[in-house]
């Protein structure tokens, strides 16, 4: 029983490392990835390239205007004469906001009324356009304010003084600076550890099948539970070490800190590598051929990341697919992620997700085991 | 190891369905122990599904099997541990060395830590592999592949052997090798259940099973099987324009069948003493008649007797 585990591992350990080919793609595209995700995953919104059409001409107007281009979120690279210039920016993509001051600006303002600024966006990209609009917002109430208190500093220099006025101020946790790569880096761990053991674990019972030794091995004594265990062990092992070189990766080279426990979070990525597992060898009894097992398996990552708030905030869902995520592993191995790396807790605020994980684990293996007989019908 | 009854594989009324498509149809037989037991029969006819279902690979749809005393549907784990089967792609791994792929399937069949050293020796020497332990087994020759897989499919000294088109892309050299250990193998006691496509390798069967179309049509030794396919007699006839050849003596009263053989022609005639008329008749159509005379039916004529005669029962079962 032990010796036929041993000789299994031994085996399966060969297939891994033996191959140059077989090491470099355990190793090197895990990194790769990261450091790509690393540095393009980001919510952030800066050097909107933006076009303005000042109409009015006006010393307010041009204070306005200057106060977006010495912003870094915007990034003037038009000033236009006449609004026909506009559309053919926009499907150029040249520009993604054009902002427009109309006549009679300055002299509404002075009046003391409400002054318009037309903001035209490219709203293919939907949430770069909210994002300008909430900045472009920001810096029209700041200068709106602005102008008052001048306003009344040079009529009512005594009233001024008790202009009332409310201050925000902004006490984020965890991540003071609000930088999205901190909330993507944990995810990217998360979603690179799921890819390479699911097509690891798949890969391996399939492309016995194809040469195969998979019948071989079918007549010898090993039981159900030796062959899956022998099957499923190394890739557990190959998805810890993942996680911690990913991991070091990204607190090291992207700056994301590590404020949580290291056994936490190998106690959550194991829990969650089981159903990884699981899934795995599941494929793997539905697939003859490795592009089978490859297509399936691209079937299950893609809802899989879409449903785990990877990007997308599953508070945002619509009800029933948010029930749909908890059976998605993932959904709780990204609070586990983030909970280690940026909030610094530990089980006794995880340990929701690390049972959730447990039960979907012991779930999958259990339906993949009983499915996987050692028989060809 | 065997059954008190002497038999090592028993079968009884075996069938295997996959859907409308029946594989194995009510098949019957029983092995020897120590024999070399030869299933031929042309692609499609149920030889691997039934090595496959005897070795509890395939479930059978109904009937009996008995392996090694243990019945296959109850106890497929107590046969597994008392056959050594090797399929027809030699399933090894490439990238394992040769001394790998013996210690891994040794461990797999559980051989002893005392006897695993000289076991291995022992499959090394009869693979001729000695020396090349260390050699990535993706390296090797076919024959080289093929006598390792055995190695690794008699680690644990089975007492049955199943070996599903064992010599299938090997060269005729390696076959004969290959022969060679089967036929010791088998003198030492181990029965050995061989599917073939060869007509040479059949001969070295004790006994053969004829498969077409899932029904076992004829079962005995090679020598019962020649003799008893052909009802009549053998003919071979030389001649030019094999072409006419045929269609004139397909025409002919007393003449039941013809084939081709290489560049002449056998004919399955009632009675030999007919053969002069047969060259008269062909001479009158201008053909060359170089060579005629009875000859000793050899197993792919009466592979082809047995065949045909079996498709024509057929037919006629169809017909109302």
């Amino acid at each position: 029983m032990i010796e036929r585990l041993r000789q299994i591992l031994l085996k399966e350990f060969i297939h891994l490392f033996r191959d140059k080919q077989a090491r470099f793609s355990l190793i090197v595209p895990p990194l790769l990835q990261m450091l790509i995700f690393g540095y393009a995953a980001s919510y952030e919104v800066n050097r909107v390239s933006t076009a303005v059409l000042d109409f009015d001409h006006s010393q307010e107007s041009r204070d306005f205007l200057e106060r977006i281009s010495a912003s870094s979120r915007f990034q003037v690279r038009e000033v236009l004469q006449n609004e026909s210039q506009i559309p053919s920016l926009l499907d150029h993509r040249r520009v993604v906001l054009v902002l427009q001051i109309q006549p009679g600006f300055a002299e509404l303002l002075r009046k003391g009324q409400t002054a318009p600024i037309q903001a035209v966006l490219d709203g293919t990209d939907s949430n770069t356009a909210l994002i300008a609009v909430e900045y472009i917002n920001q810096i029209a109430a700041r200068f709106a304010q602005d102008y008052q208190l001048q306003l009344a500093d040079r009529t009512r220099p005594t009233l001024a003084t008790f202009a009332p006025n409310i201050e925000l101020q902004e006490r984020p946790w965890y991540n003071a600076n609000l930088e999205s790569r901190w909330f993507f880096v944990p995810g990217v761990i998360g979603t690179l550890v799921l890819v390479s053991v699911l097509q690891l674990t798949s890969f391996a019972v399939v492309r016995e099948r194809e040469i195969g030794t998979l019948e071989q091995l079918m007549v010898t004594p090993i039981s159900p539970t030796e062959l899956i265990v022998g099957k499923t062990l190394p890739f557990l092992i190959v998805g810890l070490a993942n996680v911690v070189f990913v991991g070091i990766l990204g607190s090291y080279w992207f700056e994301v800190p590590f404020r949580g426990n290291i056994l936490v979070l190998l106690l959550g990525t194991t829990l969650f590598l089981s159903s990884a597992l699981g899934v795995g060898l599941l494929i793997s009894t539905v697939s003859q051929t490795q592009q089978q097992a490859f297509a399936i398996s691209f079937f299950y990552i893609t809802p899989a990341i879409m449903l785990s708030g990877f990007g997308y905030p599953i508070g945002s869902m619509p009800t029933t697919l948010q029930y749909l995520t908890n059976l998605d592993p993932l959904r709780f191995f990204l609070v586990v992620l983030r909970g280690t790396f940026i909030k610094g807790v530990g089980l006794s605020v995880l340990w929701p997700q690390m049972i959730a994980m447990a039960i979907l684990g012991a779930a999958t293996l259990t339906i993949a085991t009983l499915r996987f007989h050692k028989t060809l019908d | 190891m065997t059954a008190s009854n002497g038999y090592s594989v028993e079968v009884e009324k075996l069938v295997k369905r996959f859907g409308d498509f029946t594989a194995v149809d009510r098949i019957s037989f029983q092995t020897r122990s120590g024999e070399v037991f030869g299933f031929l029969g042309p692609n499609g006819s149920g030889k691997s599904t039934t090595i496959r279902i005897l070795c509890g690979l395939l479930h059978p749809t109904s009937g009996r099997a008995i392996v090694a005393g243990y019945d296959v549907v109850e106890s497929p784990e107590l046969i597994r541990r008392n056959i050594g089967y090797m399929s027809q792609k030699f399933s090894l791994y490439a990238d394992l060395t040769v001394f790998e792929n013996l210690r891994f399937y040794a461990g797999m069949y559980g051989v002893p830590a005392a006897e695993l050293r000289g076991r291995i020796d022992w499959a090394l020497e009869m693979a001729g592999l000695r020396g090349r332990e260390s050699s990535l087994t993706g390296t090797l020759a076919g024959g080289w592949k093929q006598r390792l897989a055995l190695g690794c499919a008699v680690l644990h000294r089975p007492p049955i052997l199943f070996l599903d088109e064992p010599t299938s892309g090997v060269d005729p050299l390696s076959r004969r090798l290959f022969w060679e250990l089967i036929q010791q193998m088998s003198s030492e006691g181990v029965t050995i259940f061989v599917t073939t496509h060869y007509m040479d390798e059949a001969e070295y069967c004790n006994r053969l099973a004829l498969m077409n179309g899932g029904k076992l049509i004829a079962l005995g030794t090679p020598t019962e099987l020649k003799l008893g396919s052909i009802q009549g007699s053998l003919l071979l006839l030389e001649c030019d324009r094999l072409g006419d050849a045929i269609e004139r003596v397909r025409r002919l009263d007393n003449v039941r069948d013809v084939a081709v053989f290489g560049n002449a022609l056998h004919l399955v005639v009632s009675d030999a003493a007919i053969a002069p008329t047969i060259r008269a008749a062909l001479e009158s159509y201008g053909i060359l008649v170089t060579g005629l005379r009875v000859i000793r039916p050899s197993l792919e004529d009466a592979f082809v007797a047995l065949t045909t005669r079996h498709g024509a029962d057929d037919a006629s079962e169809l017909s109302p």
